[in-house]
């Protein structure tokens, strides 16, 4: 069953500002990051209107395994149902409205109410309800059962769900973002990997500060120069890491890719010699670096390079509109929590080689990996978080009223746009920037048809 | 020391073996079979890590460190079990390489993240010492409650430590510290101090 959603009654955002006027063609207005009623907003227009990412299927792998999560600031139990159908089910009583599960993480095929005692199947359907003479109703009508996300998909282990009926089909929306996310996970065994815990961090500051760094590759050697400075300290060459944003990074031969629908695409890639090896001859000092390069060279001799290459950190940036970002070997997902506080989770990845594709070698490649994954949350990601929470301070002055985004703009020859409406421009460009805010203005501007479904 | 194995310049020692030595003497530790009583151990401990807290606060990395073993670990797990860091992504697992890289970030004038440097103070409390089920080694559960001020205020940290100390030339040394938050599994903002 489905319920359409009275846009009445909850935050829009339409009415709200001239929306031409915050969003112009080489800045945006600094209420777009500081106004809580836009942030309420966005909560229906953005993350109920698109494809938002919720988890991985990883995080659920068997029947009745479940993680709770957030659509915008619904609480959700992403579920894989008693009968395999993954599900994302409002967590709330249908009752009083109480969240039925206070845990991360678990097994369950049914969740009961703390309060009341109203318990519910993990398909959403309401099992039982204490004393039911007590009421005049009858418990088989389909608006006591949970309500749910009505639109679910996965893409490779990659779950998404909109409350949006007339959101195209993922694939759609994914568009032309699908070719780099095919390209990271077909480097791994068996085309895929599975999400192993998280470097977990916050922010005071708005969520549109992380997708605007996404792809930013003008920040790097100011912001990171602390990591870039600690990554080359002990190496020979000065070229651990992002050492080739050093000098001119729109020489280079790295690019960023602008897609439709907010997606975007750094790809650092070209900077790398194609050779096996190359990642990982530029990886910075980890924890068993040494001990465990050793050993996958005595066991995979000429193949060992491969395999090290799977510890390294893949040079992409792969961001899908409005809060996955696949960053080397990590699933960073922006979650907003305030208009004023964000958190960003970099999930760790680790390799699955069930057909033994790396000779045995998984397990050590696996040890680097989790290590090479420690290296940027923990020298890197801080140091943009605390830029992150300077300009959300900076942002307090109203008088000082515009955020510019104009790097690259007007400058003849330097951004290509191809057929397929993909637009190309040098790494330090901020073309994707001013793409994904146009696609805001949009979604800002919409009346999104939105729907919880409850099960018949 | 040879210089190839420096474990200042170079992680052989963090080997399967090692993990392994690692998780074995950080589960199932905290034994009363295995609890030391005798109050002057106690108190030798509890001055070592009065001694680190106080290094740390005053950002004397050079000394603190020295109270380490050359092969060493700080281990700031993501979960609540610790888990298997081979297999899963730690807060932090570094190796003395890794723990002289996170001083030499902090002092590179370009850590935005401690610009300016957070200001603490650490309590350490409930000071109890194990004995380890094999070897000479001693097992050390404190907690502690770090304040860390900030220009936008101060706050708490909360959570307690395991050190695994080794005994070397007439001196017990840290050789694994394991810093347990209590809200290690959620998302934090700005851990950018050493605990």
């Amino acid at each position: 069953m489905l319920e359409k959603i009275s846009t009445g009654r909850i935050e829009h955002a339409a009415g709200l500002y001239d929306w031409d006027e915050l969003v112009q063609r080489d800045r945006v207005h600094r209420l777009i990051y500081t106004d809580p009623a836009i942030f309420a907003a966005e909560m229906t227009q953005i993350f109920g209107a698109v494809w938002v990412y919720l988890g991985h299927e990883s995080q659920i792998p068997k029947n009745d395994d479940f993680i709770t999560v957030r659509l915008g600031l619904r609480p959700i139990i992403l579920t894989r149902d008693l009968h395999g159908k993954i599900r994302a089910l409002y967590n709330r009583c249908s009752h009083r409205g109480t969240t039925l599960c206070r845990k991360d993480r678990g097994s369950a095929r049914f969740f009961q109410c703390p309060y009341h005692g109203w318990s519910y199947f993990n398909s959403g359907k309401l099992r039982a309800v204490p004393w039911p003479d007590g009421y005049a109703c009858d418990f088989k009508d389909a608006k006591f059962n949970m309500a749910q996300v009505p639109r679910v998909e996965s893409y490779r282990g990659f779950i998404f769900a909109t409350l949006n009926a007339d959101a195209p089909p993922l694939m759609d929306y994914l568009g032309p973002i699908v070719r780099p996310i095919d390209e990271w996970l077909d480097r791994h065994p068996g085309g895929r990997v599975v999400v192993c815990e998280a470097n977990r961090l916050k922010y005071k500051g708005n969520w549109k500060l992380a997708y605007d760094n996404s792809a930013d590759g003008y920040h790097v050697v100011f912001s990171h120069r602390s990591l870039l400075e600690t990554e080359n300290r002990l190496a020979k060459e000065g070229d651990k890491g992002m050492s080739f944003y050093q000098g001119r990074p729109d020489d280079a031969p790295m690019y960023v890719q602008a897609m439709a629908h907010g997606h975007s695409f750094k790809d650092k890639r070209p900077n790398i010699d194609e050779r096996a090896g190359a990642l990982w001859a530029i990886e910075g000092a980890h924890p068993g670096m040494e001990y465990y390069e050793q050993a996958v060279r005595q066991r995979l001799g000429d193949r060992a390079d491969a395999a090290l290459d799977l510890a390294s950190s893949e040079p992409v940036n792969i961001n899908v509109f409005p809060s996955l970002s696949i960053l080397g070997n990590h699933i960073q997902v922006i979650e907003p929590v305030a208009v004023d506080e964000t958190n960003v989770t970099w999930y760790g990845t680790a390799i699955v080689d069930e057909q033994d594709a790396l000779g045995g070698a998984a397990d050590d490649v696996n040890a680097l990996r989790m290590r090479t994954q420690e290296s940027f949350p923990n020298f890197g990601e801080v140091d943009d978080l605390a830029n992150f929470e300077e300009i959300q301070r900076g942002l307090q002055a109203p008088e000082d009223e515009w955020v510019y985004m104009h790097r690259g703009l007007d400058i003849p020859g330097r951004i290509r746009t191809d057929a397929d409406g993909i637009i190309t421009a040098p790494a330090t460009d901020e073309v994707f920037m001013r793409e994904y805010i146009k696609e805001w203005k949009l979604l800002m501007q919409a009346t999104p048809n939105l729907m919880v479904q409850r099960e018949p | 020391m040879q210089s190839a194995l420096d474990p200042s310049r170079s992680s052989y020692y963090v080997s399967n073996a090692f993990y392994q030595q690692v998780m074995e003497s950080f589960s199932d530790w905290q034994r009363d079979d295995l609890a030391v009583a005798d109050p002057a151990v106690r108190d030798h401990f509890r001055r070592l890590l009065e001694r680190e807290a106080r290094l740390l606060d005053q950002l004397r990395f050079d000394e603190w460190l020295a109270l380490y073993a050359p092969e060493c670990i700080y281990w700031v797990p993501a979960t609540v079990t610790g888990g298997d860091p081979r297999r899963e992504v730690a807060i932090s697992f570094d190796d003395r390489r890794r723990i002289e890289d996170r001083i030499y970030r902090l002092r590179t004038g370009y850590a935005w993240s401690q610009a300016p440097k957070s200001r603490t103070v650490r309590l350490i409390s409930n000071v109890e010492v194990f004995a380890s089920a094999e070897g000479p080694a001693r097992m050390v559960r404190s907690n502690f409650l770090i304040s860390e001020f900030r220009p936008d205020g101060t706050r708490a940290l909360a959570g307690w430590c395991g050190h695994r100390f080794v005994p070397r030339d007439e001196r017990w040394e840290i050789q694994v510290r394991q810093v347990n938050l209590i809200d290690c599994d959620q998302n934090l903002r700005n851990p950018s101090i050493v605990l």
